[in-house]
């Protein structure tokens, strides 16, 4: 077991990682940080998905010393303060969920594709967003939300 | 209680699960609730008819009505807030928020101010569960006669206070106002400084749906914001002061039994805590990590025996039909004119078997759960659809008065039907007796496919006697396992005979959302299409001809217009559609396909889903259940299936178990019909059944291939 600093939401934490502890149990376990979602383990799912320097990366099957020294946002560091980052205003407005266990892993996988492409069609965000699981059924409204978000972004010139 | 009622609140006998009567013995510490929220008025409404509001579920189905029970009860605050406290969850179904339109609507006060407490035994009026769509027409209901009655209560109390006729006095938003004199008066500032606590009868009337102002109308999830933050606290989520982490060590097989167990090595890891009692063998420790390492340092060797795989399933089920009488006591027979003698003299005589696999859950969040003891009282919170039901099992498991247990359900990651047991807070309890501290178990997708239950899987043998013109003269329907829910005909037939055959079940089994509705559907409405095609009729001509029930016929009108049900289609496309009726809500979808001749490669295009629930309460997300409904059926009509062999489940993991994601999703339409003049009834379960029927007709249009067995493409969404 040893000791290791991670970057995590603009904040340096100190965590007890060995070689096969996973970014997932140290941000719920350690950080508190309960956001980031447990679904399947085996990067199945998405509902781990953090970013790491802006890009998406499933937290469940990333080994917490191999992101040291690298920029790691969860849904936590999301919001400016009170202000919703976009992607979480879109979901609210589609109204993107049922259970939402699905939302927090969507919305960081969806704010990576934004990152990546910021104007993405129906089929490139059914492409990107494969990996991520909504097992309630949501995804038309994860669509939508995606879109009206890129639209959001490019108005507000964020 | 009309007799058809009373068979609807009989619990259905595929609820496997629910071995148990439940208990109705409850104690209301009134004085608690004020030192809790403060002073104000506390309303409890007491049941006219108990029977009628409690689910339909839990143990032993009983024609008698159930002791007087209290079904809810509601605060106004001193500090302008109303709470109402339900034994009801949310589940995703978004109860929450349609609850609190209900109470919004008759007690006049704005959403911002009413909070839900749902699903803790301490606090709420006991609840069998939530489940069977039961929430919409009994607790919404409730919830309104007890906000009528408290506005009730109010405006005498400003009648008191002005001294004047309550005629003249009008309740809205959180006020009371005298129409002459308008003077006007908070909820709040009425109920200051009082302990009162009203016990009232149910009132009548509401206010009619034609009038709302509320409900019927989209309200966003109310705490919507919690989750796109990551803030709301799921049972995993939870998580207490020096808490450890549990881990159950797993049979190889079902039913398997310990033989002989070497838990030395894992006892010497410092802070870890080793349980065995029977066949339980857990550990507890600091973290996830070493409770992991623990049980992997654990020796233990198995019994086990011999038990079929999938392959063998359905003759399985054929061959091991339960005799006797059903023990639930569900009326599992129906039988009206002659079939035998239809049959014989029909024009046409058709004979098909339907099979149905069995699939599982998959709620996104697995089971957990944290439990806490204090002395000989233990607190557990955990996602489950039957709080109460968890809190029997804790009690009896631990033998304790049910007083003794508290259960919390945080609101959970979806359950389907899925989480109406108490596996881990049960294993949780134990552990944290053994460990003197709170311990938390949370499953692993692996343990989530393999040690909760599954939908019955079934065998359904249909025959059907027509006559020339494309009437139905004779049906017989037998379904072996998968369940009775769903399983008459709604279509008009002289001479029927319709059994559920119970069946011995190699998996552990229990409900799904819409239970055997949607296999029975399945089979129904795919036969259906096979009559028609018998006589060359339309399947919708065919249905509409043998139906007479007014609010089906404009489901099925409703679906084929917007679909455009009549219309020529490209060569390799094929339309189904399918529908029925089920816990008060009438559904039909109609589906567009496409089938490559050559590769036999099927794709979904088109959905659209008409579905009529009486009064419409919360319209989006209305839209939003038949979405996802017709999203997750999607899974269990096209490609999921639980393979198994002696006692295993051989693809039960995220990468072997295949659910619907973003690309299977076709584009979907709901139609509402709203019938405001109908009580409204739920929606979670009824718009999925027409799905899968609907996609075997449509298949069958665009290739003339029939397919039989749900689900209906598992070999990578192809026809062979
Ligand atoms: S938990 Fe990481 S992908 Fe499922
Ligand atoms: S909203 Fe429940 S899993 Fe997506």
């Amino acid at each position: 077991m040893s000791r290791i600093q991670l970057n995590v939401n603009g904040n340096i934490h100190s965590a007890d990682a060995d070689n096969d502890t996973t970014l997932l149990s140290v941000l719920r376990d350690q950080l508190d940080l309960t956001g980031t979602k447990y679904g399947c383990g085996e990067g199945q799912c998405g509902a781990c998905t953090v970013l790491i320097d802006g890009k998406s990366q499933r937290s469940c099957v990333t080994r917490a010393g191999t992101v040291v020294g690298r920029q790691i946002t969860t849904i936590e560091g999301l919001a400016k303060g009170d202000r919703l980052h976009p992607m979480q205003q879109a979901f609210l407005d589609e109204q993107a969920m049922q259970c939402a266990y699905c939302t927090p892993g969507m919305i960081m996988s969806a704010v990576s594709l934004l990152n990546k492409k910021p104007n993405p069609s129906v089929t490139e965000i059914a492409d990107f967003m494969e990996g991520n699981v909504c097992r309630c059924g949501t995804h038309p409204r994860i669509v939508a939300a995606i879109q009206r978000a890129a639209k959001a972004v490019k108005e507000a010139g964020l | 209680m009309s007799a058809n009622e009373k068979l609807q609140s009989l619990v259905e006998p595929e609820r496997y699960e629910l071995n148990r009567a439940p208990s109705y013995s409850f104690e209301l510490d009134r004085r608690e609730f004020f030192k809790l929220l403060g002073a104000g008025v506390l309303v409890v409404s007491v049941l006219k008819d108990a029977h009628a509001f409690q689910e339909s579920g839990a143990g032993r189905p009983r024609m008698e009505p159930l002791p007087k029970e209290i079904g809810v009860w509601l605060h106004i605050g001193e500090n302008d807030l109303v709470t109402v406290y339900t034994g009801k969850v949310e589940v995703g179904q978004n109860i929450r928020s349609s609850l609190t339109q209900a109470v919004a609507e008759e007690l006049k006060v704005p959403i911002e101010k009413i909070q839900l407490v749902m699903g803790d035994t301490k606090l709420t009026p006991f609840d069998m569960g939530t489940f069977g769509s039961r929430t919409t027409p009994t607790m919404n209901l409730q919830l309104r006669k007890v906000s009528a009655a408290a506005r009730d209560l109010l405006i005498g109390l400003a009648a008191k206070h002005w001294q004047v006729d309550r005629q003249r006095l009008v309740a809205s938003e959180g006020k009371i106002t005298d129409s002459q004199s308008q003077h006007s008066i908070e909820y709040a500032a009425l109920v200051k400084g009082q302990q009162l606590t009203e016990t009232i009868p149910e009132v009548d009337p509401l206010v009619p749906a034609t009038e709302w102002t509320v409900q019927g109308k989209s309200l966003p999830k109310v705490d919507g914001r919690d989750f796109v933050t990551g803030k709301h606290r799921y049972p995993y989520d939870q998580k207490l002061p020096d808490m450890l982490h549990g881990k159950i060590l797993r049979p190889p097989s079902f039913g398997a039994t310990l033989a002989a167990l070497d838990t030395k090595a894992a006892e010497k890891i410092p802070g870890v805590v080793v349980v065995h009692d029977g066949n339980f063998v857990g550990v507890a420790a600091p973290s996830g990590e070493v409770a992991s390492r623990a049980l992997a340092a654990i020796k233990a060797e198995w019994k086990s025996d011999p038990q079929i795989s999938n392959q063998e399933l359905f003759e399985y089920l054929k061959k091991n039909e339960i005799g006797g009488e059903d023990p639930t006591g569900y009326p599992r027979q129906h039988e009206q004119g002659s079939v035998e003698k239809a049959l014989s003299s029909a024009d046409h005589r058709i004979e098909q078997s339907y099979t149905v696999n069995y699939i599982a859950h998959v709620p996104l969040e697995p089971r957990a759960a944290l439990a806490q003891w204090s002395g000989d009282e233990v607190t557990v919170w955990t996602g489950t659809q039957r709080p109460f039901g968890v809190r029997k099992e804790l009690a009896e498991a631990f033998r304790l008065s049910e007083g003794k247990v508290r259960v919390l359900m945080p609101d959970t990651g979806s359950a389907y039907g899925g989480k109406h047991t108490g596996e881990t807070a049960m294993e949780a309890a134990r552990l944290a007796r053994a460990a003197k501290l709170p311990v938390k178990v949370t499953w692993t997708r692996e343990e989530e496919f393999a040690w909760a239950y599954f939908r019955p899987a079934g065998v359904i043998d249909i025959t059907g006697g027509l006559a020339k013109d494309g009437t139905i003269v004779a049906w017989d329907f037998h379904n072996y396992n998968s369940g009775a829910a769903g399983i008459q005909t709604f279509y008009d037939i002289p001479n029927q005979r319709i059994l559920f055959h119970p069946t011995r079940s190699p998996l552990r089994q229990g409900s799904y959302r819409g239970l055997a509705a949607t296999a029975n559907h399945f089979a129904r409405e795919c036969f259906m299409d096979e009559l028609a095609h018998s006589v060359n009729m339309g399947p919708l001509e065919f249905r509409l001809k043998n139906l007479k029930n007014d609010r089906l016929r404009a489901v099925f009108e409703a679906a084929a217009k917007k679909f455009g049900w009549g219309q020529k289609k490209p060569a390799g496309r094929g339309f189904g559609i399918g529908g029925g009726f089920e816990k008060g809500g009438n559904v039909a979808t109609s589906v567009e396909v496409s089938v490559d001749r050559t590769t036999g490669e099927v794709r979904i295009l088109r959905v659209v889903t008409a579905f009529e629930c009486g009064a419409v309460v919360n319209p989006d997300n209305l839209h939003n259940q038949i979405e996802g409904a017709n999203i997750m059926g999607l899974g269990g009509a096209l490609f999921e299936a639980i393979q198994f062999q002696n006692g295993r489940i051989l693809n039960g993991r995220l990468s072997e178990y295949r659910v619907p994601r973003f690309s299977d999703v076709p584009v979907i339409e709901s139609v509402i019909l709203d019938r405001k003049d109908l009580p409204s009834a739920g929606a979670g379960e009824t718009p999925m059944l027409g799905l899968a029927p609907a996609i075997g007709n449509a298949i069958f249009d665009a290739s003339g291939v029939r397919l039989r067995t749900l689900p209906l493409v598992p070999g990578g969404l192809k026809i062979s």
